[in-house]
């Protein structure tokens, strides 16, 4: 037999082949996240994937138990830093249950609204950085712009961009600018005319359409196995979020849809989060309405176990000096107890369980992250798809590193 | 005042596997079974099972670190239905010397990532667990930093290949 007879007999199936194992990341371009993927490709096809996630680990619930009550606040901002309100009011409403206070009407109102916005500031982050890793750089820009608007409103409501802090136990910082409504109703008719062009470049295009539509398909069952919320587990068409299930602050007055997929791929994934901007804007525009009827009111409760007594009686009277200096010194005492508190964050429910043993520092501050938990079940979704559908799939599971390794 | 649902799920529990309950409360409005950690598998399954439970959603899984008590940790779990829009607290008590307790990664995949963290950071080993491995800090690391006798201040070198 000479060499070309050998040749021809032998068949792929004979060749010697075997898997290859490639590392994606921690830094890598097209993750907006640093995480690392340990994936096992056969050719182009992921055979597996191990996610590696902890890079972005600070000891997020060490410091927390280390620090007074109010000290947990800014890094409750650095979890998920693009939505640092929401992060804020799921911890600060965690120790109202514990201290079981009852904040006023106009504060809630004012939560709820800047929640929204800072909800919004997400899901333009997700969509808009998702155009860009599948390499689409104008729909990119047009959310980002869109986000910048959202962060103009927030530093005209708190003073700061991003880790806004502006949740306080008990209330918020101080109650909106008068110019707000006005500037507030402007932003979100230039965020409507951007979602309007963005959708204009995005949802007809046959490339992007291509890359998301059957991609990093997750089941029903699958996601309520591995606890997934948010826009993910809605866009398997389980129609679950917090804000309607158990109507915290004033979100039972107000009047908003929950969007639901049908088939749980990123196509849907991404028509949920587009529909819940929309929702977005749509309670912000009713809160501004509820504000400017509402009139002027108390923005905090009126409980000195969390809040400092006005400026002028403290200058003035004896009782409340101490009262600031212990406040300050020390910060607030929360009565000894366990309680867990969710709130509908931007990737799902975000949940706080505290401890306290009744002094001024926490015994366990526990974050149940949604994104976290919504990465556990990421190799099921790409698991026999191709190496380049881990990008969207990736980016529509939207993982936050701060919020994620904590 | 009509019953809750809250008090209405714990009565069911303790019906259907009352021997291994320790206690039950719900302050604050959060109904809350404390069980012993030998039933830990079996009063879980019952509560995912059960379809006046129906506990479909293992939502969140943690440890605190109760030092100075004895048994020291204890293992919080939060579960929710989805089809009774309702949520239940178990807790398990976890000595030090003996610290392990059931996976429950057979019962719900999300458990799978959690455990590992609990691992990582307070060092519960979780009996069954198909891959226990460190998930938010490297293999290399020494201790388990959660624990509340580890120094907040305490450094540890970056490890990598070449050092």
């Amino acid at each position: 037999m000479d060499t070309r007879e050998r040749m021809e007999d032998v068949r792929e199936a004979d060749l010697h082949t075997e898997h290859q194992i490639l590392n994606m990341g921690p830094s890598h371009p097209a993750t907006h996240g640093t995480v690392k993927f340990v994936i096992e490709l056969d050719g182009e096809t992921v055979v597996d994937l191990d996610v590696q996630v902890g890079y972005l680990h600070r000891g997020f619930e060490k410091e927390c138990e280390s620090g007074s009550w109010y000290q947990c606040i800014p890094y409750t901002d650095r979890l998920n830093y693009n939505s640092a309100i929401l992060a804020n009011l799921g911890f600060c409403m965690a120790v109202e249950k514990l201290l079981q206070l009852e904040t006023p009407e106009r504060c809630q109102w004012l939560r709820v609204m800047a929640g929204e916005l800072s909800r919004l500031g997400d899901h333009l982050t997700r969509c808009g950085a998702a155009c860009l890793e599948l390499q689409a750089m104008t729909p990119f820009l047009y959310g980002i712009e869109a986000r910048e608007l959202t962060w103009d409103l927030q530093e005209i409501l708190c003073g700061a961009r991003v880790t806004s802090n502006y949740i306080r136990i008990g209330g918020v910082k101080h109650d909106m600018p008068p110019s707000f409504p006005h500037a507030a109703r402007e932003m979100i008719g230039k965020i409507r005319a951007l979602l309007r062009d963005y959708d204009a470049v995005v949802t007809q295009n046959r490339i992007f359409v291509d890359r998301l539509k059957g991609t990093g398909m997750l089941s029903k069952e699958d996601c309520i196995r591995y606890a997934v919320t948010g826009p993910v587990l809605r866009a398997a068409g389980v129609p679950l979020d917090v804000r309607k299930d158990e109507p915290y602050l004033t979100y039972d007055q107000i009047d908003f849809d929950v969007p639901v997929g049908e088939v749980g791929d990123n196509f849907d994934r991404y028509l949920v989060c587009v529909e819940e901007m929309h929702q977005s804007l749509r309670i912000v525009e009713q809160c501004l309405v509820k504000l400017e009827n509402l009139g002027p009111g108390p923005v905090n409760v009126d409980d000195r176990r969390v809040r400092w007594p006005a400026k002028g009686r403290v200058f003035n009277q004896m009782e409340e000096l101490i009262q600031q200096f212990k406040s300050v010194t020390e910060g607030p005492r929360v009565p000894a107890g366990e309680g867990y508190f969710a709130i509908e964050s931007a990737n799902g429910e975000l949940g706080f369980y505290l401890v306290s043993d009744g002094s001024a520092v926490p015994v366990k501050v526990r974050c149940r992250p949604p994104s976290f938990i919504n990465t556990a079940p990421l190799p099921l979704m790409v698991r026999g798809a191709m190496l380049p559908d881990i990008i969207p799939t990736f980016d529509f599971v939207n993982m936050i590193g701060g919020e994620c390794d904590r | 005042m009509a019953e809750d649902h809250g008090s209405r799920v714990l009565r069911r529990l303790l019906d259907r596997c009352g021997a291994a309950v320790v206690d039950t409360h719900a302050r604050l409005g959060d109904a809350t079974a404390i069980v012993r950690k030998e039933q830990l598998s079996l009063v879980m399954r019952t509560l995912r099972d059960d379809p006046e439970l129906a506990f479909d959603m293992l939502t969140d899984l943690t440890c605190v670190d109760y030092l100075g008590e004895e048994p020291r940790f204890e293992m919080v779990y939060h579960l929710y239905s989805i089809a009774k829009n309702q949520r239940l607290r178990v807790k398990a008590r976890v000595s030090e010397q003996a610290c392990e307790i059931d996976t429950l990664c057979p019962l719900w995949a999300s458990a799978n990532w959690m455990e590992r963290e609990v691992w990582d950071l307070y060092g519960v080993r979780f009996t069954g667990h198909p891959d226990l491995r460190r998930i938010l800090l490297y293999e290399e690391f020494q201790g388990h930093p959660l624990r509340k006798d580890y120094p907040k201040e305490r450094r540890q070198p970056l490890v990598g290949p070449n050092n």
